[in-house]
This record gives structure tokens, sequence and C-alpha cells, in this order.
């Protein structure tokens, strides 16, 4: 044991590995069914009437949302976590027994939860919420697995040999401390258990059930506060983490300019939390709110193109290697998504046009390209890059990699062309009036002109779901792929044809 | 003075503080670098870079905390 080198212990980011393939294939998957449902109605009944309670739209689609949010998406965040803050820390899991035991409770009482979370939604348990749809027990047991999260990261950083923190470790302390204050405030609720009606009857409705602590408008409020910041502290803060890892390291290039990342970094966290009110545009909340929304979101685009043109200038004089390497593809595409719709978003956030976009299909689309084009390719992008350096083998098919990107890409292209064309569509068909300001459409006129954007909508998910099925296949055949002889591997991964 | 007009002046030195904040901020990382004792940002792009649990550190937090001999590879 005395003379053993020291290495970097990656036991527990292989667990969330395999979770976010896991995860992300769950989420993906009931992401098409629902896409193909709106189409095609009558695959709500798809496994019949008995079943229709499960297979609805209703019951399926808080599923998607949290799986791919909570279960891929989250899970990608802690497999780099525990891979990324090892390696800029200069300090491996293995000298710490404490930290490898949290890591391991992390894992286990994460996958609890995620159990917890599928099988409560599935039997219509929910507080109705969006995106904090989990009753409180499992909140409780949510807050537990997150303070273990920041035990990990404080704790690693705890007994760093590397004097300053890496870029990457700052923006994944602020998706610690970011998730942390919004799911405590969104999630003050009040167990029905505690309740008494007017004619003095207590102990109302099953135990597990409670309602918000917030009424009305200012739950509006708090739930877009937390729900727009969800996107920034789930999708963003921590994909820009990875980013600003992996790409330097795949590509050998160091950023571009490391200064920059630091004053984008300081941008975003100032001006992310006031964007949320842009969600509740022509609602009730105060004028000034709605305003403020507006505004912050349009600053919003300078920290936002901050990183990501940092990102694309890191590649200058080395556009081949975007050529050459299907992960840098990921990467350099992920990037440029992540700038196409941080400038689409302010845009949908400006009152005039919000009045057209608000509740459209276009809004969808803006969120798909985020999540399919940014954070689904950037975790891809992460675990293709660990996996020859966990699993110590090389990746099993570069040409899949690469027919895997192309797919991919069609498929959101496909997704968000036909969600644009079918949300602008659709605000004007609810505008259209005559000019006594009769209606000149009515609801069901707008389905029947969406009916082929769905379709198409649909199948650009099928080919994203396929894309993702191929990098599950990858990664499995690469832990029993060719060994990789290189004691420590240096930028580009080994790939087989 | 009610307490809308106190809510706008407190908004306006808050955002005041925070433009300050941020433009001082860019002028200490671009002018640290020329003290003695300066930082030059830039360098910390190794920190990823040569991330190996035996490279050197960027700056190393103490001398005791590198890897012991015989315990490195």
């Amino acid at each position: 044991m005395e003379n053993r080198p020291l290495e970097y212990d990656y036991t527990i980011a292989k667990m969330f590995m395999l979770t976010t393939i896991a995860f992300g294939i769950v989420g993906m998957l009931i992401g098409v069914i629902l896409a193909f449902q709106l189409a095609f109605p009558g695959l709500n009944l798809m496994l019949g009437d008995g079943l229709a309670e499960y297979t609805n739209f209703s019951r399926l689609r808080p599923l998607h949302t949290d799986a791919v949010i909570f279960g891929f998406t989250l899970s990608g965040v802690f497999a780099t976590w525990y891979y990324v803050g090892q390696r800029v820390l200069k300090v491996s899991m293995a000298e710490s027994k404490l930290l490898m035991t949290l890591g391991k409770l992390h894992f286990w009482l994460y996958l609890a939860v995620v159990v917890a979370v599928i099988v409560s939604l599935f039997a219509g348990v929910t507080t109705s919420k969006e995106y904090a749809e989990f009753e409180w027990p499992i909140d409780i047991a949510v807050v537990v697995v997150w303070v273990l999260f920041g035990m990990g990261i404080f704790g690693l950083i705890g007994i760093r040999r590397e004097k300053s923190l890496y870029i990457s470790v700052w923006y994944y302390i602020a998706t610690f401390l970011g998730i942390a204050m919004l799911y405590l405030f969104n999630n003050m609720e009040i167990p029905t258990f505690f309740a008494t009606s007017p004619s003095g009857e207590s102990g109302i409705g099953a135990w597990y059930h409670s309602v918000s602590m917030y009424a009305g408008t200012n739950d509006a409020l708090v739930q877009w506060w937390y729900g727009h910041n969800a996107v920034a502290f789930g999708f963003t803060v921590p994909i820009v983490a990875m980013i600003y890892y992996f790409l330097p390291k795949e590509s050998g290039q160091a950023i571009y300019s490391y200064k920059l990342s630091l004053l984008s970094f300081w941008g975003l966290m100032f001006v992310y939390l006031w964007a949320g009110g842009h969600h509740l545009l022509y609602s009730t909340v105060p004028d000034w709110m709605q305003t403020m929304g507006s505004i912050f979101s349009v600053i919003l685009i300078l920290p936002s193109w901050g990183s990501a043109i940092n990102m694309l200038l890191t590649m200058k004089g080395e556009w081949q290697q975007v050529a050459a390497s299907p992960l840098i593809k990921f990467m350099v595409l992920g990037s440029t998504f992540y700038m196409f719709s941080t400038l689409e978003g302010p845009i949908q956030a400006i009152k005039s046009v919000n009045a057209i976009a608000h509740f459209t299909d276009w809004i969808v689309g803006h969120v798909h390209d985020g999540v399919l084009g940014w954070v689904g390719f950037m975790i891809m992008a992460a675990l293709y890059h660990m996996a020859p350096r966990v699993f110590k083998r090389e990746i099993y098919s570069k040409s899949l990699m690469a027919a895997q990107f192309w797919i991919q890409t069609l498929g959101v292209v496909l997704y968000f062309t036909s969600m644009w064309i079918a949300g602008i569509t659709q605000g004007m068909m609810w505008r259209a009036h005559d000019e006594f300001g009769n209606l000149a459409y009515s609801f069901i006129d707008t389905v029947t002109v969406l009916h082929p954007y769905y379709a198409i909508r649909g199948v650009g998910g099928l080919l994203y779901l396929v894309g993702f099925l191929m990098f599950a296949y990858n990664i499995y055949k690469t832990m029993s792929s060719r060994p990789v002889e290189e004691r420590e591997l240096q930028n580009a991964s080994p790939m087989g044809a | 003075m009610g307490i809308a007009e106190l809510q706008a002046y407190g908004y306006f030195v808050l955002t005041f503080f925070l433009v300050v904040a941020l433009y001082g901020y860019i002028y200490h990382l671009y002018t640290k670098k020329r003290d003695a004792s300066g930082v030059d940002y830039e360098s910390y792009s190794n920190m990823a870079l040569k991330d190996d649990i035996d490279d050197t550190p960027v700056s190393a937090l103490s001398d005791e905390k590198v890897p012991v001999e015989g315990k490195k590879k």
C-alpha cells in the first residue's frame, strides 16, 4: 500500500456516468413518446384504456422534464465533478476515506430519491409546481443529497494542493449554492395534515401532501424565480464548468482568455437571478418587475456570450481539430448552440416579441435547442472524454461517434425549426381578429395547422434518441475495448475505427 | 419619503455599486500582473492542461502538501 503510486480515484465518477446514460435514455424516450402523443393523440391510450392513467400526456410530462433535468443532467454534473474536481485541485478521492464514503452515500441516496420520484410521479402524486413536483418527504431527501454533494465539493477543496481554484470549480460551487437557495425557497410548503377546515375538520388529505407556503401571485413569482434559475444553475452554470475544462483539455489549447472567463462568471452571477420575471410578462405581477425581467434577460447576453466566444476563440488556429475529431465537434457545436439559445431567450423576453411567443411552441423550441444542442451535447462530450481515462480503454468507435453527431444535429435542427414555425403560426393565429375585434380563428383551427410541425418535431426527437442510444452503445463497448498503453492520457482521446 | 421612493434610491445605489465593482474587477485583473507579487491569471489555464496528480501545481498551497516521495508515481 505504501509504495503504490497515488492515482485519481474515479469510482464515484463511474457510478454517476452510468446513471447519466440510464436516465438520459428514460427521459428522452418519454420525451419522444410525448412528442408523438401531441401529433397523434390516440397514443395517449397506447397500452389500452386500463393503463391510460399511466400513459397519458399529463402523467408523463413531469416524468420527462424531471428525468432529463434531475436524472440525466444532474448525474452528468455529479459525474464530471467527481472527475474534474480531483484533477484541477490535484488531489485524489483515494486520499480521504471520509470523502469517498460521503461520495458513495451521495450516489446511493441520489439513486433512492430518483426511484422515489419515478414511482410517485407515475402514481400521480405531485405538488403540481413545475419542475418542483416532489412532495415534502422527497424534498427533505433531496436536501440531504445536496448537502452530501456540497460536503464533497468543499471537502475536496479543503485538502487540495492547488492554491487557486480553476474556473470550472467556481462554476461547480455556484451550481451548488444556487440550487440550494432556489430549491429551499421554492419548496417551502405546509403539509395538509396540519390544516384545519372551516368546519373544524383536521388531518385533511394524505400525510405526504402539502401546499405551497406562498399564495397566488407570490407563488407564481417564487415559482418562476426558481424555474428560470433552475435553467441557470442546472443547464448553464455547471455545463459552462464542463466546457471550460473539457474543451481546453481535449484540444490541448489554453483558454483563450482566462480573465474573460472570470469576468463572465461574475457577470452571470449578478445578472441571471433577476431575469426570471420574463416568464410572467402580461400576468398579474407588478409591471416594474416584468420590465426588470425583460431588461436583465437582454443584459444576460453579455456574460453568456463572454463564455461562449471564449470557448470558440480557444480553438483559434486549431480549427482542423474540429474536422478531425468528432469529440471536438460536439463541444464546438454545443458552444455554438449556447450562443444561439442565449440570444434567442432575450429576444423572447422582449415584451412585444413575448406578446406573440408567450404560451406557444416557440418557447418549447427555445428550451430544446438549449438542452439538446448545448446541455446534451456537452454532457455526452464530457463522458466521451472521461471514458478512456476512467476505463483505461480507447473509445470503441470514432465513426459511430461521427454518425451519432450528424444524426443528432439533424434531430436538433428539425426540432427547433418546426417549433419556431409552429410557435409563431400559433401566436399569430391566436391574435388575429377582424375589424370588429372578433377572433379570426378558434383554438382547433391552430391545432389542425400545427399537426405537420408536431410530427416533424417527433421525428427530430426520435433522431436525437437514436443518437443517444448510439452513444450509450459506444460507451458500453468502450468498457471492453482495446486497453490504452499510456499511463496518463494527454489531450486528444484515443478512438478506435 | 415613502417606501417606494426608498426602494428606488436603494435600487439605484445597488446598481451603481455593482457597475463600479465590475469595472474595478476588470481593472484589477488587468493591472495585477504588473506588480512584483502580481498574478498572471492566464497561467491559471494550466490548472486544466497540466492536471496529472504528479504535475507541479500552478501555485502550490504549501510545501508539505505536495505528494510525499514514494507515494508519488
